[in-house]
């Protein structure tokens, strides 16, 4: 049997490579941290205007891009599991489903540490914070409802259903909110005024981002083998790995 | 398709008027939350009149909310709802018909209340009428995301909870302009984009959420 794109889907494969990806995204993730937060920390230049606190966005920026992203990753392998009928696709987004959510539970907390010493609040409705906070609502919808249901195949479908028409909303939620936020504060304060970036400043984000996605990979495939494997028990092939470990 | 519409409509009303005080619970648990207000944030008539639409506006969407879990459950329990997804129509026509008797049910009567709220809450004309044609406009959206939330959440353990959580996200948006546009009169601004948008959000929802629920029933139901 040649290797094609479907090779993967096949939960055994998936599990025996996932397998060797997992240390390598580890690595990946540990070694672009350091790296990152070493730029961040160490070699990035004050910021002129906030001082110190500034340094927060090496965390901030790349945790808020990656609940953004992960929502639409999650989405996407949810439709391909309910419309392809494939299970592996539907694993996947259920295990991406909790990353995402600590993403951006992790981007409004290191938010409200910036906001203190910089806005002098922990909070302010802001356009951007209350969309991150209704993401983070639609993530905890999405794992409620899929967790709620027992029987895999429906929540696996249910969820993609969900997933689906959040991506719709996400558009209309963010513009609605940018607009009420508009008509009912007047001046607020924007990240966008900010004065442009320095360069170590951006090399250090975006390191920190190709060390999110790689902690992303790392914790989203670990989770995935344990519901495929959770989900294959009945199969020789896990009963098979089962006996193995028990030997050994 | 219209005669599966019309009979479903009809159906659902004629039950609900034979179960009266069911139908009026969630207008009474609006009255009485909208009431619980003034008494958690005090008597002020000038704080009063600032929060009033939202009050309104969210007190409305907690009872659409509470009262739509029970839109599947009941056809779902004695399997009248499986006989009706095996009619020949599509059940999208299931799915509006059911979001209709719900409005026509919940939503109608919080509207015909909403100016006695905006007495209680010393709210100026104009501004009684923005939060009754932002009502109008909204409520309809209520019921249909409502619907789809009910159809994903069939015969769940914690069913309630559930859907309250899955929808509110998604319901921000009509929230938002709904209240918006009591705001706007009140600032002596013209309201009609709030409006246009609540009417824009209706039209959407009216399209795309029927066939979502349609979908949701069949997953719920296999």
């Amino acid at each position: 049997m040649g290797l094609t794109f479907y090779t993967f889907s096949s939960p055994p494969k998936f599990y025996a490579l996932t397998g060797v990806l997992v240390p390598v995204c580890w690595a990946f993730a540990i070694v672009l941290t350091v790296i990152g937060l070493w730029i961040g920390f160490f070699v990035a230049p004050t910021d002129a205007t906030q001082g110190e606190v500034y340094r927060v966005i090496f965390i901030h920026v790349p945790a808020a891009w990656m609940a953004m992203w992960l929502y639409l990753v999650m989405a996407f392998w949810a439709a391909i599991g309910w419309a392809f009928k494939a299970r592996l696709a539907s694993m996947v987004a259920r295990a991406t489903a909790p990353t995402g959510a600590i993403f951006a539970f992790l981007a409004l907390w290191t938010g409200a540490f910036w906001g203190k010493p910089t806005w002098g609040t922990w909070w302010v409705w802001d356009a951007r914070l209350t969309s991150t906070l209704i993401l983070l609502f639609l993530y905890l919808g999405y794992i409620a409802l899929v967790e709620a249901i027992d029987d895999p195949r429906r929540a696996d479908q249910a969820g993609a259903l969900l997933s689906i028409v959040g991506t719709v909303n996400v558009p209309i939620i963010y513009f609605s909110v940018k607009w009420w936020n508009t008509l009912h504060q007047g001046a607020s304060v924007s990240l966008t005024a900010a004065p442009k970036m320095a360069t170590t400043m951006l090399t250090a984000m975006l390191i920190m981002t190709l060390a999110f996605w790689a902690y992303s990979f790392a914790v989203i495939f670990t989770r995935a083998r344990g519901i495929v494997l959770e989900r294959e028990r009945g199969t020789a092939w896990v009963n098979q790995l089962a006996g193995k470990g028990s030997r050994s | 398709m219209r005669h599966l519409f019309i009979t479903v409509v009809l159906r659902d009303l004629r039950l609900a008027a034979r179960r009266r005080i069911d139908a009026l619970l969630p207008l009474v648990f609006f009255i009485v939350a909208v009431s619980l207000f003034p008494l958690g944030v005090g008597p002020e008539p000038q704080t009063l009149r600032v929060i009033a639409p939202g009050i309104v506006w969210v007190c409305a969407l907690l009872a659409t909310m509470l009262s739509v879990n029970s839109l599947y459950a009941g056809d779902h329990a004695d399997g009248s709802l499986e006989q009706m997804l095996l009619a020949p129509t599509h059940p999208v026509a299931l799915a509006t018909a059911k979001a209709v008797a719900h409005w026509l049910i919940t939503g109608l009567p919080l509207i015909g209340m909403s100016p006695l709220i905006g007495l209680l809450f010393d709210m100026s004309a104009p501004a009684m009428g923005a939060l009754v044609l932002g009502l109008v406009l909204g409520t309809p959206i209520l019921s249909l995301l409502g619907g789809l939330g009910a159809a994903l959440t069939l015969g769940l353990r914690s069913a309630g909870m559930l859907l309250i959580l899955i929808v509110l996200p998604l319901a921000t948006p009509t929230l938002i302009f709904g209240a918006g546009a009591v705001g706007a009169i009140e600032s002596g601004v013209s309201a009609a984009g709030h409006y246009s948008l609540l009417g824009a959000l209706l039209i959407a929802t009216a399209l795309g959420v029927p066939w979502a629920t349609a979908a949701a029933l069949r997953i719920s139901t296999e």
